[in-house]
């Protein structure tokens, strides 16, 4: 194999915990960070004689997923159950659907979705030894308070290409289900995870190459880390002529390590049955109807108005379309100063959030009124771009509103012919050389007298006046 | 009709211990019932539809609203072992 | 005055009482010393005293209990070890409407291990005796209940028909045994068995017990989605005539080895005696029948199979103790369950099982769909269907319990109706050299009326008396 190219497959298998306020065979209510079995019941303790009972608000809330999804959404869906024992699984089973999910297909963004359907999650395990995980613990302690919430399984078709590809996607995709407010879609808390498929094949080939699956990553930096060492580690695999295994593998955000989750001595065999308890759901109408009435305006239709009503380019609109949080902020920036364009505060939320990383703008000590204020100093020439970035600087550390800012470092713009005539005068007498070269028609030497008066004037010119004044007083405008 | 190693697998599944004692004869029992089951092959069931369930339901599903969930010491109260007000069990890892 | 009080039928004690003619307390107290003086080891629980009740239609008249209803408080263990001293924290919606109507709990019933058996020999608390001949069984899986009712040690019962499990015991024991329309009673709080297949109803001594009984059983409850409201209301039965009514009787079952002579002979009498009613006897043809057996024994094991993946000794119940938990799993396991318990478990495993799946669930499912269509057919042109109940009148204890299959047969005139979800009764047509003999009765979806009316009528005309059944007072 060595000298082909090989290009990663990569699906994704999501797990979205969905908002409602019941589980999805019980009604029990659903918590965060409850006390440890607080949250339960017969049914979702798996008491003898217990009965499921499915949720019609998750059903609804599926159906939108399945609408914003572009699916085709089934008019009879089954549950079945997928048998297999742990102690996070009370019954024995887990109730979930496999051939007739929800909704089939559909498309987000660039990616394919094979399908969505509906199931209850397990509960959770804690480990009672000291090393914090699964192995090396004597034994674990179960708390049933998640067991049994809702759960929307989001399966794409193999066919994204990078670590970057997916985090891209991913954040499209929280978007999508936050917008449409089925679900709280936070991966620390875990109402949003991720699994990745994972192969090689050469580049141009439509067969697809041994798979692992990477479990357990709980932020998109994990995610996108992870997917890029299985695929280097795939990668120089193949290349030495070795073959992959399948297995599912675990990575390690600090060693930056994949290994082996669980000792795989045999496949699982779910024994899919239809659940008898369940009797099939019948879409009906006036589902589809409440469904579609309650869509919101989803990130493709957002980036359309963006660019149609708001004039921002299309990079800004997808931007902000894909990120709710980054919308939701620039939102925030344009309702503080109404006299804004759209795209000078877009450039100003983009020319914030390059300097957070990870971090969202929301949560940043930059709030939005007071960027939306720094934007509309610099507008009106309060402020010219120099300092409005030490501006900018200092409200992500410290936080505090632009116009203290500039009081306190003195960072008004300097501008004019009165304040600026003399400070270009001094500069240029401080450099007779170069001011005769000038004069000569020698251009290459303006930037340094430009530079001399920024430096004079902390930055606080604008560069373009400066140069204006420079050329004027030699007698070249 | 069905072997040692079969059953094995089968009762692996079902997480149900078997002594070597109890295999061959299990084994021969399962065989004999699943012999008889088989007869079941005679029959054309060509273009017929399996029963999931029966019975027509309309309305099997569940407004979202929320009922008391039982006490904490109630859940608890049959539970072989508990610490941490959690249900205790060995580790799943270590065969 | 102790004569006087057994003799009352339920629905007579219950009409007594509110009319001031009896009183609760003495009726609780004379079927509970009864009870907890059973030797017949028909129950595993026996209330120490009478419960709080309410007034309603039932009036007082209390019920014994088939084991695998959880009973809030009290013991609720399906005949397994796996739950010994099992006490749930809620009480099944079953139990609940017959309680609300005024029924208090008298005791809980010995029962095949999970409702799975025909001879309630395979109980974790051994087996009953049937109260007619004491070495002989009284039939599975609600064995306990109709033994209890039977030796009259409690006016009625609770029990539960998967194959029929209320039906065949109540056919070896004498009395009534009423299986419903598949979803007319609610299963909340039913141990399952067989998730598609379970149905609760009552054992009675006669029809009008079941009727008043069933009325008050029935309802759509929300926590069982696959409960449904039953059409309308059900009647107490008059009927004592059968003019116009067409019985179909599958001639090529009834007439096939394996029935006794005695169980013949007594079916065709009970034949005779509804043509003196006016009834017309016809032939019909079940050709799925033969294999209907066969498919419940894959059906039903393979949703035990699921069902009892729960009874991993996390949570409740019996736990083997293990220093991993693979071992816990199938140590607990091998030890809580019964023989026949781990037969079915294995043969449901294995028959939902990768590779298998369609050639037995799958399959199975599909002979399901044809017995269903099959009845449905034939109830076109007939109002029931009528069969012996038994192939056979009670087995001697131990007599098949070193064979599954043999045990198996006993549930060949039950299964079919078991499949396609529809009601059915046993009534006794007779004795046969002393043992009784059971009547079926057959008939589409939702027909229990009209059942119970024929059923009725037949009683009457058959006039048997179970009264000699009864252990001493």
């Amino acid at each position: 194999m060595a000298g082909h190219e090989l290009e990663p497959v990569i699906g994704l298998e999501i797990h979205v915990q969905l908002r409602t306020a019941t589980k999805m065979f019980c009604g029990c209510a659903l918590g965060f960070g409850e006390p440890p079995n607080t949250r339960t019941c017969p049914v979702c303790l798996g008491l003898p004689g217990a009965l499921p009972v499915a949720n019609a608000e998750a059903i609804h809330y599926g159906l939108m997923i399945g609408m914003a999804l572009d699916s085709e959404l089934a008019p009879v869906s089954t549950f079945h159950r997928k048998n297999y024992f742990y102690p996070d699984l009370p019954k024995g089973y887990q109730i979930s659907q496999f051939d007739l999910p929800l909704c089939s297909g559909g498309k987000l963004g660039e990616v394919n979705i094979h399908r969505v359907h509906l199931e209850e999650d397990a509960a959770k395990l804690n480990h009672a030894g000291a090393s914090g995980r699964i192995e090396g613990a004597d034994s674990s302690i179960v708390d049933f308070n998640r067991g049994g919430t809702p759960l929307a399984e989001i399966v794409t078709e193999p066919e994204l290409r990078s670590a970057e590809q997916v985090g891209e996607w991913l954040r499209l995709l929280r978007t999508t289900l936050r917008t449409l407010g089925v679900s709280d879609v936070n991966m620390e808390e875990g109402s949003l995870r991720c699994d990745a498929n994972i192969s090689l094949r050469p580049t141009g080939s439509d067969q697809l190459g041994t798979k692992t699956e990477l479990k357990n990553m709980n932020s998109f930096r994990f995610i996108e880390r992870g997917i890029r060492a299985e695929v280097e580690r795939q990668r120089a695999l193949i290349e030495e002529g070795e073959s992959v295994t399948q297995e599912t593998l675990h990575f390690d955000p600090k060693t930056e390590s994949i290994t082996s989750l669980r000792s795989k001595e045999e496949a699982h065999d779910y024994r899919y049955f239809p659940e008898p308890d369940l009797p099939p759901v019948v879409i009906t109408e006036a589902m589809l109807a409440r469904a579609a009435a309650e869509l919101p305006e989803l990130p493709a239709a957002r980036e359309q108005r963006y660019i149609d009503e708001l004039s921002l380019s299309p990079e800004s609109a997808r931007l902000f379309a894909w990120r709710a949080e980054l919308a939701d902020y620039f939102d925030a920036v344009r309702a503080s100063e109404a006299s804004l364009e759209p795209q000078q505060a877009a450039n100003w939320v983009t020319e914030l959030q390059g300097r957070l990383g990870d971090q969202e703008a929301v949560d940043s000590n930059v709030t939005a009124a007071s960027l939306a204020k720094l934007a509309s100093m610099v507008a009106s020439a309060t402020i010219n771009q120099g300092g409005a970035k030490q501006v900018l600087d200092q409200l992500v550390e410290h936080g505090g509103e632009p116009e203290a800012i500039v009081a306190a470092e003195g960072l008004e713009a300097v501008g004019g012919a009165d304040e600026l005539a003399p400070i270009v005068a001094e500069a240029l007498d401080a450099n007779p050389e170069l001011t005769e070269r000038l004069r000569g028609g020698d251009m290459k030497p303006i930037g340094v007298i430009v530079g001399e008066v920024m430096k004079q004037t902390r930055g606080r010119a604008d560069g373009k006046e400066v140069t204006a004044l420079v050329r004027q007083q030699l007698g070249l405008s | 009709m069905i072997d040692r190693d079969e059953l094995l697998h089968v009762a692996r599944l079902a997480r149900l211990a078997l002594r070597d004692d109890e295999l061959d004869a299990t084994a021969a029992e399962l065989s004999t019932i699943l012999d008889h089951i088989a007869t079941f092959d005679e029959l054309d069931l060509g273009g017929v539809e399996p029963t999931a369930h029966v019975g027509d339901v309309d309305d099997s599903l569940r407004a979202d609203e929320v009922h008391a969930s039982l006490p904490r010491d109630i859940a608890l109260a049959p539970a072989p072992a508990v610490r941490d007000d959690g249900f205790l069990v060995p580790s799943p890892q270590g065969e | 005055m102790p004569e006087e009080l057994q003799a009352l039928s339920a629905a007579d004690a219950a009409a007594a009482i509110a009319k001031g003619d009896l009183g609760r307390g003495e009726l609780f107290e004379h079927y509970r010393a009864r009870a907890a003086s059973d030797e017949l080891n028909a129950f595993t629980w026996v209330a120490e005293s009478m419960p709080e009740s309410v007034d309603g239609p039932l009036g007082g008249v209390p019920i014994a209990v088939k084991d695998l209803f959880c009973t809030e408080g009290i013991p609720s263990q399906a005949g397994s070890k796996i739950l010994a001293g099992y006490c749930p924290p809620y009480t099944a919606t079953a139990v609940a409407n017959l309680e609300a109507a005024g029924a208090p709990i008298l005791g809980k019933t010995n029962q095949d291990e999970f409702a799975m058996g025909s001879s309630n020999e395979n109980s974790a608390y051994g087996p009953v005796q049937n109260p007619w001949d004491r070495s002989r069984v009284p039939g599975g899986s609600s064995g306990g209940s109709a033994a209890a009712v039977a030796a009259g040690l409690a006016p009625w019962a609770l029990g539960t028909d998967t194959g029929g499990s209320i039906r065949q015991p109540a056919a070896l024991c004498g009395i009534v045994g009423l299986k419903p329309t598949y979803g007319a009673v609610s299963r909340y709080g039913m141990i399952a068995f067989a998730s598609s297949l379970d149905s609760a109803g009552p054992l009675t001594r006669n029809v009008t017990d079941a009727a008043l009984f069933y009325r008050n059983l029935i309802g759509r409850d929300s926590a069982d989605a696959t409960s449904v409201s039953f059409p309308e209301p059900i009647a107490l039965p008059t009927s004592e005539r059968l003019d116009g009514i067409t019985l179909a009787v599958p001639a090529a079952l009834v007439d096939g080895d394996g029935i006794e002579a005695g169980v013949r002979d007594s079916f065709e009498a009970a034949l005779e005696t509804a043509r003196g009613l006016g009834a017309t006897v016809v032939s019909c043809e079940i050709p799925s029948a033969p294999y209907a057996l066969s498919a419940y024994y894959v059906i039903a094991p393979a949703e035990a199979s699921s069902n009892l993946a729960r009874f991993d000794g996390v949570r409740y119940g019996l736990r083997v103790d293990a220093t991993n938990l693979d071992a816990m799993y199938t140590e607990t396991r091998h030890d809580g369950f019964g023989d026949e318990v781990k037969r079915r478990i294995l043969i449901g495993t294995y028959a939902l099982s990768s590779g298998y799946y369609d050639a037995y669930y799958g399959r199975a499912q599909r002979v399901r769909t044809v017995v269903a269509s099959e009845l449905s057919a034939i109830f076109q042109t007939a109002d029931f269907i009528v069969t012996p109940t038994s192939p056979t009148v009670a087995f001697g204890l131990g007599e098949r319990t070193a064979d599954p299959l043999a045990m198996y047969l006993s549930d060949l005139f039950t299964i079919p109706m078991s499949l396609a979800g529809t009601p059915a009764i046993s009534i006794p047509s007779g004795l046969s050299d002393g043992l009784p003999v059971g009547l079926q009765i057959c008939g589409p979806a939702f027909s229990e009326n009209r059942i119970l009316g024929a059923a009725h009528a037949l009683e009457r005309a058959i006039g048997f008396d179970g009264s000699s059944a009864w252990s001493a007072l």
